[in-house]
C-alpha cells in the first residue's frame, strides 16, 4: 500500500486571489493527491506551522501579489529553523522572469506559474517526489 | 534517535511523521504503533460528530481555545472525504483553525478517509495514539460530515458530541435510529439563531423518551444523562459549558463500572478493525488480477458474484 502524496497550498499575505490555487487543489485532487488547503490572508509562521503538523511532501505557494521575493525568503528560512527542509517547495502565480533564479537559489525546487498546463503541474510534483525518493 | 523516542518526548516533527508511516500502511511500522498504543492511555478522546455544515470545524476550533485557556495541551484529528474515482482528496478543516495555527499546546492534522466507511479515516486512530503518548491531554477526532448512520466514532471515543444544527430536520428525524443514539453529549450549534430552541426541545424530548422506555423502575436513574448543549460559535455562548460538560463525562466514567466498560468496548473495535484493515490488504493484493479476469463475465451476467467470491475466497493467501 503507498501514500496519495501529501501537499499543503497556502495563500500567503494580502492577496485575496484564490481561484487558481483552488483550480491547482481540484487538478491535484483529481490526480489522487491529498490537498490540504489553508485559506487566505496566512503568515509565513502559520503556513510552516501547518506543513510540519501535516507533514507534508509538498509545500505550494499561491502568490499573485508580487510579494514573492519577501515572502518567500521568510518561509525557507523558518523550514530550515524548524528541521524541516526536507519539504519540497513549489511556487506558483505570477512571478517575473529575473525573479525565478534567485528564488531557485534559495530552494524554491520550481515554479507553476500562471501559463503552466494542469497536468504538467501533476508531473512535476510527482516527479520531485519520485527523486526525494522515501522518507 | 528514532522517532520513537523522539515522540514521546513531545517532538511534534516525529509525531507527523510517525503519523504519515501509519498512514502509509507499510508493515514495517506496525511494531512501532504497537509500542506507541501501550505507551498511550492518558489522554480523553473526544469524537465530535454530525452532519455537514452543522458547525463542526468552527465549533472545535472554539473548543481548542477553551482548552487552552485552561493550560493543557489539545490535539485534533480532522477527516474529510476522499474522492470515490482519483482517491485524492482536499482537506479543507484548517481553513476554519488557522487561528490556532501557531500554538505549540495545538496540534491539528487533516486526513483523508480514502474509501473507508462509518466517518473516520483508517489511521485515525494510530494518530489519536500518537498524540496521547506525546502528551496531549484531549485529542478531538472530528468526523467527516455525516449522515444518519456513521456511528463508528461512538466505538472509538471516550466522550461522544454529536452536533446538530437548527432548522436540519423536524420532531421525527430525532426518534430516528442512528446517528442520534451514540451522543453522550449533544451539541446544538448556531443557537443565536431564533429557531435553535425547537431543535433544542426536540432532542431533549428524544432523550425523554429514551429514559422512559429503558427505565425497569420508577427509581432507575442512569449514571450519565445526555445532556443538550446550546452553543454559538459567533457569540462564544456555550463554549465553556461545553467543556465542562465533557470534563464532568470524562469524571463520571473513570469514577464509575462506565469507564471499564467502555475501554473494552473500544478496544475490542480496535483488534477487529486492525485485523479487517490487514484482511482487506492481504485480500486486495492476492486478488485483484483475478477479479479484473472475472469482472467482465460477471458483467455479462455469464458468471455471478456469488460463485465468483467463492473461488477468491478458496483460493487467497491469508
Amino acid at each position: 500500500m503507498s501514500s496519495p502524496i501529501r501537499v499543503l497550498l497556502a495563500k500567503v499575505g494580502l492577496d485575496g486571489h484564490d481561484r487558481g490555487v483552488k483550480v491547482v487543489a481540484r487538478t491535484l485532487r483529481d490526480a489522487g493527491m491529498d490537498v490540504i488547503y489553508t485559506g487566505l490572508h496566512r503568515t509565513p509562521e502559520e503556513v510552516v506551522y501547518s506543513a510540519i503538523q501535516e507533514d507534508v511532501d509538498v509545500l505550494g505557494i499561491s502568490l499573485l501579489s508580487g510579494a514573492h521575493m519577501t515572502i518567500c525568503p521568510k518561509i525557507m528560512k523558518l523550514l530550515k529553523e524548524q528541521g524541516a527542509e526536507d519539504t519540497i517547495v513549489v511556487v506558483g502565480g505570477v512571478v517575473p522572469d529575473e525573479d525565478v533564479a534567485p528564488l531557485k537559489e534559495m530552494g524554491v525546487k520550481e515554479l507553476l506559474l500562471q501559463d503552466t498546463p494542469p497536468n504538467q503541474i501533476v508531473e512535476t510534483l510527482e516527479n520531485l517526489v519520485a527523486e526525494r525518493g522515501p522518507r | 534517535m528514532e522517532l520513537f523516542e523522539r515522540l514521546l518526548k513531545g517532538d511534534l516533527r516525529a509525531a507527523g511523521r510517525l503519523m504519515s508511516r501509519a498512514e502509509a500502511g507499510a508493515v514495517e511500522v506496525r511494531p512501532t504503533l504497537g509500542k506507541i498504543y501501550k505507551a498511550a492511555g492518558k489522554g480523553h478522546i473526544v469524537g465530535l460528530t454530525g452532519v455537514p455544515g452543522s458547525g463542526k470545524s468552527t465549533l472545535v476550533s472554539k473548543l481548542v481555545e477553551a482548552i487552552r485557556e485552561d493550560g493543557r495541551k489539545v490535539g485534533v484529528i480532522a477527516i474529510d472525504p476522499s474522492s470515490p474515482f482519483s482517491g485524492g482528496s482536499i482537506l479543507g478543516d484548517r481553513i476554519r483553525m488557522s487561528n490556532l495555527a501557531m500554538d505549540d499546546g495545538v496540534y491539528i492534522r487533516s486526513m483523508a478517509t480514502r474509501g473507508s466507511t462509518g466517518g473516520l479515516a483508517r489511521s485515525a486512530l494510530a494518530a489519536v495514539d500518537i498524540l496521547d503518548a506525546a502528551g496531549f491531554d484531549i485529542i478531538i477526532i472530528e468526523t467527516v460530515g455525516v449522515g444518519q448512520d456513521e456511528v463508528e466514532i461512538a466505538r472509538a471515543s471516550h466522550s461522544v458530541l454529536v452536533v446538530s444544527a437548527p432548522g436540519l430536520g423536524d420532531d421525527v428525524q430525532a426518534i430516528k435510529a442512528g446517528i442520534l443514539e451514540i451522543a453522550d453529549i449533544h451539541v446544538v450549534s448556531k443557537c443565536d439563531r431564533a429557531d435553535a430552541n425547537r431543535t433544542i426541545t426536540d432532542l431533549k424530548t428524544m432523550l425523554a423518551m429514551g429514559i422512559t422506555v429503558s427505565m425497569k423502575n420508577m427509581n432507575d436513574k442512569p449514571l450519565w444523562q445526555v445532556p443538550v448543549v446550546g452553543t454559538s460559535s459567533e457569540t462564544g455562548e456555550g463554549i465553556r459549558s461545553l467543556l465542562e460538560t465533557i470534563d464532568r463525562h470524562r469524571d463520571v466514567h473513570r469514577s464509575s463500572a462506565l469507564g471499564p466498560q467502555r475501554l473494552r468496548r473500544i478496544a475490542e473495535y480496535r483488534t477487529f478493525k486492525t485485523a479487517e484493515d490487514l484482511l482487506r490488504g492481504r485480500f486486495f493484493a492476492s486478488t485483484s488480477e483475478r477479479v479484473a479476469a472475472m469482472v467482465e463475465r460477471i458483467s455479462r451476467r455469464e458468471l455471478d458474484p456469488f460463485t465468483a467470491s467463492d473461488e477468491l475466497m478458496s483460493n487467497v493467501a491469508l
